[in-house]
């Protein structure tokens, strides 16, 4: 508030008539499960506030162009334990805020659109990369930030082909959601050209991901599991689990470079990105949450966003009217992706490039040169409006 | 007899009436390339700091300044030696600047804090700070010198700044990713390009208002592909030309129309542009292409490409 009011004392009564009038309040809410994942790497363990970090520079952004609109920001967040009721947690967000970004799994998700269905709150799906969100559990009051497994995929996929790594060794882990990128990588292959020559999975026996002395183990380990493939040019892994990915490269029996959740990964976006614009937002992200850029903080941060576009836009807090706005042709946003961001009318899934990248730095973005397409290019990434079982409501 | 005749009279023709001196940031390379417009050759290439983008004479003609973002100021360089020789307390990132008329005053645009700095050319000192949107770029002056323009690329604005009292007029609402504006010289309008949104949207400066739009369509390219950036305008107003970046192109304008008449090819993301002062030729800088492309004006041909340094950006020619 004391923020607001220097910013108006700031520009004066000179500026725009619109700050003669109190300023409207935009409640944005941000859903999430408390605590977090871990990872096999200790530099990629996501920090606490992974996701909402993003948010909250979005609503620093929309703060400021809102001193020239008259409209203020909020931002309320909300962590559920795992055995809480979702739906109620959501509901609750929902006196206040409009619009609800949510960083939950698929079925949480689902509760939360359909308990808020009848209140016109528009909800963010900036955490779930399922392909059934977006497909036959498509809900009408659900935009997705998130990209899918299918989009992460052909990202990859297109990559690959391109550089004439066609034959590849797939492993995959032995959890759902490993499973399911698995589906997603062979889907690619079978678009795309590429072979898979065998398929492995890695079992998940448990255990802990850091221990004392894992290294000599490891590296006895992994080349005995790689060893025997058929001729192949690349190894993708499917470990969304974080159980082995992390393991394979530099390690597997023959020379071979690692792709998928390991080596070469597909993401949204990157700690590294600095093209087209991006090193403003880098250096404004790290300033105000101390760390570096995620993927989910940035899903989260374009979600907020384009609430911002549209309610500066339409000149409008009104969650109709900006709901409306953003499902209609004329919106787009810029996310410092070199290119507009559009939505997919048929299941609202945000058309967006993917970054390749291999930890240190953004090595290509997919859309690949010549994989063409009759409507954008980014729709050569993921399930496309012929293919799609979405049927929104 | 008559062959020499020929010859010389051709040499006559060909040669332009005055040579002139480009100057062109690499933003890669970190460096400034000198063109001389006669020979159309690069003659020297001068070393600056990080990341070298915005570039303008000084009105004097004396001194180049070059916006170098990653070095957070604004380096000095003298014509006549063609070396660095001061810098200026600009704000952190300053990426595009503006001078009043009579080059005394100078508006750097501060893509990191969000603000405009004011700087007094004269004493090299820095005189406040004006509030804009989320990552200012654009700038412009209005020819009276009473109306400073910059576009916010986040915000998605056109601030119009009163440069006597440096309070905001008025913010207009312009495509996304605004970042570039320039004047008719008869003040009537303001073009301002938006490089994701994909237009350049022409505003009223005493309403305040988008009058309209110029849109651009090319055959065969896909639209995320036009993104319009750097603009410039003959002096009769009856003619711009607007960069298209990663579409390799210019678009030529019909101003009275707002309609596109032509597109030039030009090297690859395409991003500046200055006249020749005597606007036979423009010059414009292809970033990924790492050349500049020289447009003759009244035939709207390209003529020639001149290979500078890595990922040209800006572009200044002595007045």
């Amino acid at each position: 508030m004391i923020r607001w009011l220097a910013g108006l004392i700031g520009f004066g009564v000179a500026a725009t008539s619109a700050l003669a009038a109190d300023p409207v309040t935009i409640g944005v809410g941000y859903l999430a499960i408390a605590g977090t994942r871990s990872t096999l790497s200790l530099v990629e363990q996501p920090a606490e506030n992974d996701g909402v970090a993003g948010a909250r520079l979005a609503i620093e952004d929309n703060n400021t162009t809102g001193k020239f609109t008259g409209q203020r920001f909020t931002l309320e967040e909300r962590r559920i334990r795992e055995d809480e009721d979702v739906a109620q947690a959501a509901t609750a967000l929902a006196e206040k805020n409009g619009f609800i970004i949510a960083d939950l799994p698929a079925d949480a998700l689902l509760k939360v659109a359909d308990a808020l269905r009848d209140r016109g709150t528009l909800v963010f799906n900036a955490g779930a990369t399922d392909e059934r969100l977006r497909e036959t559990d498509c809900r009408a009051n659900v935009i997705h930030t998130a990209p899918t497994r299918a989009m992460l995929a052909d990202a990859l996929g297109q990559y690959l082909v391109w550089k004439k790594w066609s034959r590849w060794l797939l492993v995959v882990g032995s959890h759902d959601e490993d499973r399911l990128f698995a589906d997603a990588i062979r889907r690619t292959a079978a678009r795309f050209g590429a072979k898979i020559v065998q398929e492995r999975t890695f079992e998940d026996k448990g255990g802990a991901r850091r221990t004392d002395s894992g290294v000599t183990q490891i590296q006895r380990q992994i080349p005995v599991f790689t060893q025997q493939a058929p001729a192949y040019d690349v190894l993708v892994a499917a470990d969304e689990s974080e159980v082995f990915g992390a393991y394979l490269p530099y390690r597997t029996w023959d020379p071979r470079p690692v792709a998928g959740s390991a080596g070469l990964v597909p993401r949204s976006w990157d700690a590294s990105q600095d093209q087209w614009g991006a090193i403003q937002m880098q250096n404004r992200f790290v300033k105000l949450n101390s760390r570096r850029m995620t993927a989910l903080d940035m899903q989260a941060w374009t979600a907020v966003r384009m609430i911002g576009e549209a309610t500066s836009r339409t000149n409008s807090g009104e969650v109709k009217k900006v709901t409306d706005f953003i499902k209609g042709p004329d919106f787009s946003v810029a996310a410092f992706k070199g290119t507009r961001l559009t939505l997919r009318d048929w299941n609202l899934q945000l058309r967006q490039p993917i970054l390749l990248v291999d930890g240190r730095l953004v090595v290509s973005v997919s859309p690949q040169e010549g994989f063409l397409h009759q409507v954008s290019e980014l729709d050569t990434l993921g399930y496309d409006r012929p293919e799609s079982k979405c049927k929104l409501k | 007899m008559f062959r020499a005749a020929l010859l010389a009279a051709l040499a006559l023709a060909a040669a332009p009436a005055h040579a002139f001196i480009a100057y062109v940031s690499n933003e890669k390379s970190n460096t400034v390339s000198v063109i001389d417009t006669d020979s159309w050759t690069v003659t020297k290439t001068i070393k600056v700091g990080q990341r070298p983008r915005g570039i303008d004479f000084t009105r004097d003609g004396k001194f180049v300044m070059v916006a170098v973002g990653d070095d957070d100021t604004i380096q000095v360089i003298d014509a006549k030696t063609q070396s660095v020789v001061d810098s200026l307390p600009s704000g952190p990132d300053p990426e595009l600047f503006a001078q009043d008329a009579a080059g005394k005053t100078l508006y750097v645009a501060n893509e990191n804090d969000n603000t405009v700095t004011v700087i007094d050319l004269e004493k090299r000192a820095r005189l406040g700070d004006i509030q804009v949107g989320v990552e200012p770029e654009g700038m412009t002056i209005s020819p009276d010198g009473k109306t400073l323009i910059n576009t916010s690329e986040t915000t998605n604005m056109a601030h119009f700044i009163d440069t006597a009292t440096r309070q905001i007029v008025a913010n207009v609402l312009v495509d996304a990713r605004p970042r570039f504006a320039e004047y008719k010289h008869d003040s009537s309008e303001v073009w301002v390009s938006s490089e994701i949104g994909g237009t350049v949207s022409i505003i009223d400066p005493n309403k305040h208002e988008v009058i309209g739009k110029v849109t651009f369509e090319i055959p065969g390219l896909r639209k995320e592909a036009i993104q319009p950036v750097g603009i410039g305008m003959t002096k009769d107003d009856k003619t711009a030309f607007v960069a298209l970046g990663p579409a390799n192109r210019i678009a030529v304008v019909d101003v009275a129309s707002r309609k596109v008449t032509k597109f030039l090819l030009v090297g690859q993301r395409v991003w500046h542009m200055a006249f020749t002062p005597d606007e036979k030729y423009l010059l414009t800088t292809n970033g990924v292409s790492n050349d500049v492309s020289v447009i003759d004006v009244a035939a709207q041909k390209v003529i020639k490409t001149i290979q500078v340094g890595e990922l040209p950006w800006g572009i200044a020619i002595a007045p």
